[in-house]
């Protein structure tokens, strides 16, 4: 966890306004309490993606929206492979290998 | 957290501080801090050093790139990073996920999703088997004010497929809404699930919710706060007209009734002035101030502690 002020101390290229448009727009998403901020791991982790996209990818805020809505739509894609393959493992070895072959017969 | 100085406090620069203008800062310091010059001073010697390190860090672009970056720290160690897709494929990453994401939930939510609606049904739906449907989430991001007030929107869940949504007013950030019966069909003549809708609230640029009151500040003249006025306001029904009552300071408390969160009895918005003075460049008001006795002196620091 960490504050809005931490997290500006902790990324110098960050500006204050910049951070504060992102929390406007939904794309980083903090718990508010009080006063302040409250990020989480994902939402730092997201900050830096963001900075970095913005940075040294030179996306503009115009761009940005785009950027975020395909990066998040693939790891909600992601989620749902990673849930079905664990469901699959789950399976006993014959359904396991019925998958497999019904695989090999469609086009991939 | 106790954060180190920056750098660019060190040097006393702007983060957006140009190579020339670093070189500067750094040569008037030195000149300034260098211990030879100032050899009854030993404070000085770790001044310098200090010096010299925000320097070397910030003279060298590679370097103040990846500070700025986060990536290595004020004496250039490097820092330990996470990468996005570490948390965005756990439990966590859900906050993030699209408008409109699709759980997985049941099996037959995998095949409507990809057009294989009846074959759960007619291939192996046994008689008497019937299962409800399941449940599908989504995400919806409103604004402050929609939040406060309440209304209607639309979720699309493909270009043929919508649902109507109603917010109830005063609903929180993070709060999930279930739509009974809007979920997943169920299969064997079972009942359909539930639409489950995670709702984020766009933080307001000047109103903040606490419980079921709004509270915001409002910059108000100096004339203004002394002599009293009319003022425009603004709150999540619109516009209202506030009377600032003459002798009003910052910090007055003013609360409008009923404009707060729009439910049950409605809460209230208190509008919280700040006085701006905004007339740096008026002789007739630094005139009248020194010729203004205070009827009553007042010291503004009183009682503040010193440290």
């Amino acid at each position: 966890m960490m504050t809005f002020e931490e997290l500006l101390g902790r990324y110098a290229g960050l500006d204050r306004r910049e951070l504060h448009s992102w929390i406007a727009e939904g794309w980083v998403r903090p718990e508010r309490s009080g006063e302040t901020w409250h990020f989480t791991e994902v939402d730092v982790a997201r900050v830096a993606l963001i900075l970095e996209i913005r940075r040294e990818f030179a996306i503009d805020e115009a761009g940005l929206p785009l950027v975020l809505s395909l990066i998040d739509q693939i790891y909600a894609l992601r989620r749902q492979m990673r849930r079905l393959c664990e469901a699959l493992s789950r399976q006993p070895p014959e359904v396991q290998e019925a998958i497999r072959q019904a695989l090999q017969t469609t086009e991939p | 957290m106790a954060a180190a100085k920056t750098p660019y406090e060190v040097l006393g620069v702007a983060r957006d501080a140009s190579q020339e203008e670093i070189r500067k800062a750094y040569r008037r310091l030195a000149k300034e801090f260098h211990p030879d010059l100032n050899p009854g001073k030993p404070a000085a010697e770790a001044r310098f050093k200090e010096i010299a390190a925000a320097y070397d860090l910030l003279s060298d672009p590679e370097k103040r790139a990846r500070y700025d970056r986060g990536e290595i720290d004020e004496s250039g160690a490097e820092r330990p990073r996470t990468y996005y897709r570490e948390h965005a494929e756990g439990a966590q990453g859900w906050k993030y996920g699209p408008e409109g994401e699709i759980d997985l939930g049941g099996l037959d939510d995998l095949f409507a999703a990809f057009g294989f609606g009846g074959r759960m049904r007619g291939a192996r739906g046994r008689e008497g088997f019937a299962l409800r449907g399941a449940d599908r989430q989504y995400a919806l991001t409103i604004d402050f004010v929609e939040a406060a007030t309440g209304g209607k929107r639309r979720l699309s869940l493909s270009p043929e497929e919508s649902l109507e949504v109603t917010i109830p007013a005063g609903i929180e950030d993070g709060q999930i809404l279930r739509l009974r019966g809007k979920g997943g069909p169920g299969i064997g003549g079972g009942p359909p699930g539930d639409a489950l809708i995670a709702v984020h609230v766009r933080p307001h640029p000047l109103f903040r919710r606490i419980g079921d009151d709004i509270h915001m500040e409002l910059p108000v003249s100096l004339a203004e706060a002394v002599l009293g006025a009319r003022v425009t306001v603004p709150t999540v029904t619109g516009p209202v007209t506030m009377t600032i009552p003459k002798g009003s300071d910052t910090g007055t408390q003013l609360r409008l009734r009923g404009k707060g969160i729009q439910r049950g009895q409605g809460g209230d918005q208190y509008v919280t002035l700040k006085v701006v003075i905004g007339a740096s460049d008026d002789p007739e008001l630094a005139r009248f101030l020194e010729a203004w006795a205070p009827r009553h002196p007042v010291d503004p620091r009183r009682g503040m502690p010193s440290r």
